[in-house]
């Protein structure tokens, strides 16, 4: 694990002069993902804001070597590429050691790239997968996707006089990635970068398909202040919403329990996409939320629990 | 940059010239401003770690300031810069 | 030198694929294409080829692998039939403006809906505008013969674009043909070792592939693939003319035959040309001047040449075997029509368009006589009844 100051001596792999929002977290993550990639890597991004801002012909942030292909298709991009990699060392004409990396929005990986993603896990292909999740198709203009919290205002599923927002909770990616057998899966946060760095160096380091989930909050999407954006993405982690976990060959380890986990309202209160939640007539949702992250978080303690108690 | 002919590109749309997106400055969206006071730093890199472009200077270890040709004024840094320290004040641009 | 052996269109393919030998395949099964996949399956399971086989979960997943592949630098092969291709489509548009060399067979099959499993050439045609080479087989022989040579014209430098071989499906896949095959080390060398200029895995020369195009250079991209494809032609003609010396068999843009002196012709693309020749055969024994104007290239579509043979006859009529739904024939006969204006010239030659075989109907010969019998009222009589009528359907 390294150190802030070994990251920093580190040459970014993205450079300046990128087109993402001003206060974008999902650039950082990309960041912190790339700066704990050591060694050569060869990138893959499905269509979404990270594709857009960092290519716009005719100027990359790109320092690697780098292939957009379309929005549902990037793992299989790269399972191509990784296959290519195999053959070409095979023959003798790679001589170097090169990691994969794709990574793919919430659109791109829960929704749309679900089934090339699940194709990749189960075909074994060595390449990480990182989501990075901003919880809608922010790209197109905030619409619903299968990772937006249970009532949260988007454009598609805006909330009104009759219906509220989404309906749906959210999935849980991380949980059906882990269901492919694969040898490692985690849930990151931006906001905890030490965790997010030691999680992409595992998964680096593992043969195999491997995945990070990552929290991006979005200012625009999400609707709070421009400096905020690791601040959500702390309180995510901090009311349990968005826990940092980890599978690594068959056992599941709770990375960070809170001393004191905070109401979910302390995460959605700064959000303008929740709020309505935060009206007297809806506080049913509110609880309704809050009752969901409470089953959800205390299955994945006792699941946890469960593999400490098997080690 | 002067826009090329087809003739001129090279094949397939790709872009060779790796990081290109630097000599594109995007310090001209700021409408507020990081100060960095050298005195109160404790070089945690806090802000480096949590600046979208990056626009924070890093040498041998140490904070050296911002990056103005980059730095779009989000004020993550100032949000993120632990309060013993307190920095980075977000100053208005004009 | 070369080998007799019988082999299904399907199994010529696979057979053409071994020698290649290609990096990566990627492969997902749908009738009438299984079989080609099957038997490659099994060379690498023997060990006859050193590919990496990427079993993919979809078509387009199958598309879009051989994308990652091609673009980090392995030679890549493919192949589907209809909704495979279908389900494909957007991103067989990428891997042409990535300007990415993949090779694909394609067993024509008709796209549903109603499901079929037969072959009509509907599935191509909704490639047609993609930026694909197109090659049209007649037979397991020229299956086998384009899937190599379509290898050699992707990968030069002055095309850089993907190549559908294309094989009727069931007619040509799964028929047992006598075919000559060429010795292993002389497909080694005639398709050489694939050596991109850049590849993503060359990390010490990184570049950015598939970046957003705006306004500003979208326009000269395509414009460039526009090049490519007029670049092709003549490539083709080289391959092909260097081929046909390898093996002993003449390749072209476009086969003539029988149309020295022919005042009528039909125009057709795969499997039905051996049906065509045969009645072209028997009518010339009846002492009829007619021939047969094969397309082999369907795209880059060799106008100049189309022109120069159709400019000697007083009525052809083309044979499509898909419908452009809304259009006036199917897209060969627009093709056609265009070939006969091009260069702001207006040759008098009077064209009518069959659709046909449609979902795999046969196409008989009585069909064909029909038609020749109708394009020998236009040039009796100077009058063009119907233009375009419809072979093998009941009214």
């Amino acid at each position: 694990m390294a150190t802030i100051k070994e990251l920093a001596q580190r040459g970014d792999k993205l450079s300046p002069g990128h087109r993402a929002c001003a206060g974008c977290v999902p650039i950082i993550a990309f960041h912190q993902v790339l700066r704990s990639a050591q060694g050569h890597v060869v990138c893959g991004c499905a269509t979404g804001c990270m594709e857009v801002v960092t290519t716009i012909f005719p100027y990359t942030a790109w320092k690697v070597p780098f292939i957009h292909n379309a929005f549902e298709n990037v793992a299989a991009t790269i399972s191509g590429v990784e296959a290519a990699y195999r053959a070409l060392k095979r023959k003798g004409r790679v001589g170097k050691d090169i990691r994969f990396i794709a990574f793919g929005g919430d659109g791109g990986t829960y929704d749309i790239g679900l089934q090339a993603l699940s194709g990749v896990l189960e075909r074994g292909h060595s390449m990480l997968y990182v989501c990075y999740d901003n919880e809608a198709y922010m790209n197109t203009g905030i619409q619903r996707s299968s990772a937006t919290p249970f009532a949260a205002d988007t454009k598609t599923a805006p909330a009104g006089k009759v219906h509220k927002g989404k309906k749906q909770f959210p999935k849980n990616l991380t949980e059906i990635v882990i269901a492919h057998n694969v040898p490692y899966a985690a849930q990151a946060s931006v906001s905890h970068w030490k965790d997010l760095n030691r999680k992409v160096e595992r998964a680096l380091a593992v043969e195999g398909p491997t995945f990070i989930n990552v929290l991006a909050p979005c200012p625009p999407g999400w609707r709070f202040p421009q400096e905020l954006g690791i601040e959500m993405a702390r309180l995510a982690v901090e009311t349990c919403f968005w826990p940092l976990y980890e599978y690594d060959h068959g056992a599941r380890i709770l990375n960070y329990r809170p001393k004191e986990k905070l109401p979910l309202s302390e995460w959605t209160k700064h959000q303008g996409r929740f709020r309505h939640l935060h009206r007297a007539e809806n506080a049913h949702l509110l609880a309704a939320a809050q009752e969901e992250v409470d089953r959800r978080w205390e299955l994945l303690v006792r699941m946890c629990e469960q593999s400490a108690g098997q080690k | 940059m002067s826009l090329k002919s087809w003739k001129e590109l090279a094949t397939g749309g790709v872009i060779v010239e790796a990081g290109n997106a630097a000599t594109y400055k995007t310090g001209s969206w700021r409408a507020f401003k990081p100060l960095w006071k050298e005195e109160r730093c404790i070089h945690c890199l806090f802000c480096w770690i949590y600046c979208p472009e990056p626009a924070v200077k890093v040498e041998g270890g140490k904070m050296k300031g911002f990056d103005y040709d980059y730095c779009k004024g989000c004020g993550i840094c100032a949000k993120e810069c632990p309060e013993k320290a307190n920095a980075i004040e977000m100053v208005p641009e004009f | 030198m070369a080998q007799i052996v019988a082999l299904t269109g399907n199994e010529a393919v696979a057979e053409a694929m071994r020698q290649i030998n290609p990096d990566v395949v990627a492969a997902y099964p749908i009738t009438p294409q299984t079989e080609l996949m099957h038997k490659f399956a099994e060379f690498h399971a023997d060990g006859l080829v050193d590919t990496e086989l990427v079993l993919v979960e979809s078509e387009h997943s199958a598309m879009s692998a051989s994308v990652g592949a091609a673009a980090a630098g392995a030679r890549a092969m493919t192949a589907t039939s209809a909704n495979g291709l279908a389900l494909m489509w957007e991103i067989v548009y990428i891997a042409a403006s990535l300007r990415l060399p993949i090779v694909m067979a394609v067993v024509n099959r008709a796209l549903s809906g109603n499901i079929n499993i037969h072959c009509d050439h509907s599935d191509t045609m909704g490639c047609r505008d993609s930026g694909w080479i197109q090659l049209f087989s007649e037979n397991a022989q020229e299956a086998y013969d384009n899937a190599i040579m379509a290898v050699k014209i992707a990968e030069d430098r002055r095309v850089l674009l993907p190549v559908m071989v294309t094989l009727d499906g069931f007619i040509i896949s799964h028929t047992v043909e006598r075919l000559e095959i060429l010795q292993d080390q002389q497909v080694k060398d005639f398709v050489g070792e694939y050596r991109p200029e850049r590849y993503l895995l060359d990390v010490d020369h990184p570049f950015t592939v598939g970046p957003l195009d705006l306004q500003d250079y979208y326009f000269e991209h395509k414009r460039q693939e526009i090049e490519a494809e007029e670049n092709a032609l003549p490539v083709i003609e080289e391959v092909s003319r260097a081929y046909s010396t390898l093996c002993g068999r003449g390749y072209d843009l476009i086969e003539e035959y029988r149309m020295e002196d022919a005042d009528r012709a039909v125009v057709a693309m795969g499997s039905t040309c051996g049906t065509a020749k045969v009645v072209v055969d028997q009518l010339r024994e009846q002492g009829e001047a007619v021939g047969l104007l094969k397309v082999r290239c369907y795209r880059p579509f060799p106008y100049d040449r189309i022109v120069a043979a159709l400019a000697k006859v007083k009525a052809a009529a083309v044979l499509d075997r898909a419908v452009s739904f809304g259009a006036k024939g199917g897209s060969l006969y627009g093709d056609v029509r265009s070939a006969l204006f091009s260069n702001n010239g207006h040759y008098p030659v009077k064209v009518i368009d069959y659709i046909y075989g449609l979902g795999g109907r046969d196409l008989e010969e009585e069909h064909l006589y029909k038609a020749f019998a109708d394009l020998k009222r236009i040039v009796q009589t100077g009058r063009v009844e119907f233009e375009v009528g419809y072979l093998g359907l009941r009214e």
